[in-house]
């Protein structure tokens, strides 16, 4: 994107005032450099979203954005369903509820460095990952909709967890207002097999090190500290979210003009919060983010069994669970007032700061724990959510680094064999099924995330707290 | 009626894969409408294993109507996935009917086998980015979306 097509209001925020349908300004969080590597998509789709009926004070875009659907990623909008605002299914994306959780464990490097390759061979035993992989559970329809309904509660109540992981995940582990009677036959199907899976493409399960700590007071209150091991999880709601997210699009584009909303691209599909279809994708996607949120619970139940056949001093503790393609029902000061709006955020991490009730009382005085995933070969981000960035983009950051090169490109430039073989060289085991999908990929296709969580911490959106490197990485 | 096994001579009909930043943007071309959503579903197909490693042994019915073109090849395509999702199949020859916009389709293919083909990635869904069902200068019909992976 060339700046000089937006207005620059500071270093890190530029602006697109109000034209043709836009309501609202569209505001993008970054820095020059950023900018000029941003797609022109980005443009257009965040000025199509300002367009939108009932969007509340801007249409934003964190440092990492990029060409989406519909929505730019890294897009954060709110709507008022006071003023006829819309919920999103573009808005919130394909994978339902994607998002990261991070584990420590209290161990260093010199435990886990002697026990690495047995680490990596017992996970992939272990997670089910890639396509065609089947969950070790198998749920009946009555199981699914327990689990649509009670999230990563529910998983706790089968004995997957404990009830102290349920406070470090958003919402308690359990979407308020999720309703599995609006969730389809076809999702439901779709997620039988599914529960307890990785995934794919740029979904891990990753085995990291602390290598460096910005905030000693936060990184104490977190619980980590420099030279620990962690372990983070990234993956979504699978066939579940994939499938709600399909139908209700097609829902939404077909009853739009029934509503009044001119599209101006399709995968913006929309209707309003206050309408049926509006209230049953809600219900559908706050299911959907049940079945995420399930997941991973799971995942990283089978992840603590491999750590105490392995390691059996580890004490794996939660960290915090973030989800990145989420719409939520939140209240923030509009004009003075206290307002119930729905927060888009799609390819965006919610960035509470300090004294936010929803966190739990021993984070509350520190503010919201943000995991920033890299790539496999490069590095991943603890930050914390600022009292500023309620303000700056109702409590919002960025959430990785998005590419920089297509999929075709990728598999043309690199061989999946050699990056495996290079990155062991630098100590760093990747376990794939496709060696293809390794070179799909490859750190090089990615962006800086390093530059996008720096960008991240001058715009005051999140602060920087630890950076990770990987040791271990299991991919679908 | 297309198969992953025809021979390059059938000139007009192919599929491809096209860039996108994030995904995939997959492409079917046909001397009919018809041909041209065959190719799609075997370049959808392409994305996750080669199409000459899955054997047409089994034939499942898919249907499916849209509002337009458009809309019907995006619906075939996620109909598509959402078989190969909850039969663990994948598919590498098709036979597709369209009447307005009812499409009417044979999918064959085989129980997928890691092993045998290397899945690279799970295609989440069809998407209406980059969407085209359109006819160019020569008259060959181009049918085209994103697929999220």
């Amino acid at each position: 994107m060339e700046p000089k097509t937006l207005k620059k209001r500071s270093d890190y925020e530029w602006v697109v005032e109000p034209f043709g349908k836009m309501r609202v300004p569209a505001i993008i969080y970054a820095d020059e450099g950023l900018i000029k590597a941003m797609d022109e998509k980005v443009y257009e789709q965040a000025t199509n979203v300002a367009g939108l009926p009932g969007i509340v004070k801007a249409s934003y875009v964190m440092p990492d954005g990029h060409w989406g659907y519909g929505f730019p990623i890294g897009g954060v909008a709110a709507f008022d369903p006071d003023k006829g605002g819309i919920v999103s299914a573009g808005g919130v994306g394909f994978d339902i509820a994607c998002g990261v959780r991070t584990v420590s464990t209290g161990l260093t490097i010199d435990d886990v460095e002697p026990v690495k390759k047995t680490l990596a061979e017992l996970l992939v035993r272990k997670i089910p990952a890639g396509l065609g992989s089947r969950g070790k559970l198998h749920l009946n329809m009555k199981q699914m909709d327990e689990m649509l309904a009670g999230g990563a509660r529910w998983a706790v109540d089968r004995g997957y967890g404990t009830q102290q992981d349920l406070l470090r995940i958003e919402e308690q582990g359990s979407a308020p207002g999720a309703d599995p009677a609006q969730v389809s036959d076809h999702a439901k199907k779709r997620q039988q097999d599914e529960v307890g899976t990785l995934g794919s493409g740029n979904h891990y399960m990753e085995i990291q090190q602390i290598v460096e700590i910005y905030d000693n007071d936060i990184a104490k209150a977190f619980g980590i500290s420099q030279g620990e091991i962690a372990v983070s999880i990234h993956c979504g709601s699978r066939g579940l979210g994939h499938q709600i997210a399909t139908e209700f699009l097609k829902k939404m584009t077909a009853a739009a003009a029934g509503y009044g909303i001119v599209l101006p691209e399709r995968d913006l599909a929309c209707a309003p919060i206050n309408s049926p279809v509006g209230r049953q994708y809600l219900g559908a996607m706050r299911a959907g983010i049940n079945c995420a949120l399930a997941n991973r619970q799971v995942l990283m139940h089978l992840l603590r069994e491999a750590f105490a056949a392995v390691l059996p001093k580890a004490e794996l503790k939660l960290l915090y669970d973030v989800s990145h393609n989420t719409c939520r029902e939140e209240t923030h000061p509009v004009n003075g007032k206290q307002k119930r709006l729905f927060v888009h955020r799609k390819g965006a991490t919610r960035a509470f700061g300090p004294g936010d009730q929803s966190l739990p009382a021993e984070l509350r005085g520190i503010g919201q724990p943000v995991l920033i995933g890299g790539t496999m070969g490069t590095a991943s981000y603890i930050l914390v959510g600022t009292a500023e960035s309620m303000s700056l983009a109702f409590g919002s950051s960025c959430h990785g680094a998005g590419r920089n090169m297509s999929r075709t490109q990728a598999k043309r430039q690199w061989q999946g064999r050699d990056i495996v073989r290079d990155l062991a060289n630098r100590g760093i085991l990747i376990r794939s099924r496709s060696y293809r999908g390794v070179a799909e990929e490859a750190p090089g296709a990615y962006k800086d995330v390093s530059q996008v969580v720096e960008v991240a911490h001058k715009a005051n959106l999140s602060r920087k707290v630890a950076k990770l490197v990987p040791l271990v990485c299991i991919k679908g | 009626m297309v198969s992953a096994y025809m021979s390059d001579e059938a000139k007009k009909t192919r599929w491809e894969h096209f860039p996108h930043q994030a995904d995939v943007g997959i492409r079917g071309l046909g001397s009919t409408r018809e041909q041209a959503f065959e190719q799609a579903a075997v370049a959808l197909t392409a994305v996750i294993t080669s199409p000459e490693k899955v054997e047409p042994e089994q034939k499942v019915q898919i249907s499916c109507s849209g509002i337009d073109s458009e809309l019907l090849l995006v619906d075939w395509l996620n109909g598509l996935l959402y078989e190969m999702a909850t039969r663990k199949m994948l598919f590498s020859r098709f036979e597709v009917r369209i009447e307005r916009n009812n499409l009417n389709a044979a999918a064959w293919g085989q129980k997928m086998d890691v092993s045998k083909h290397c899945p690279v990635v799970e295609v989440k869904a069809a998407t209406y980015t980059a969407l085209s069902v359109r006819q160019d200068e020569n008259g060959t019909w181009i049918a085209q979306c994103i697929v999220d992976v």
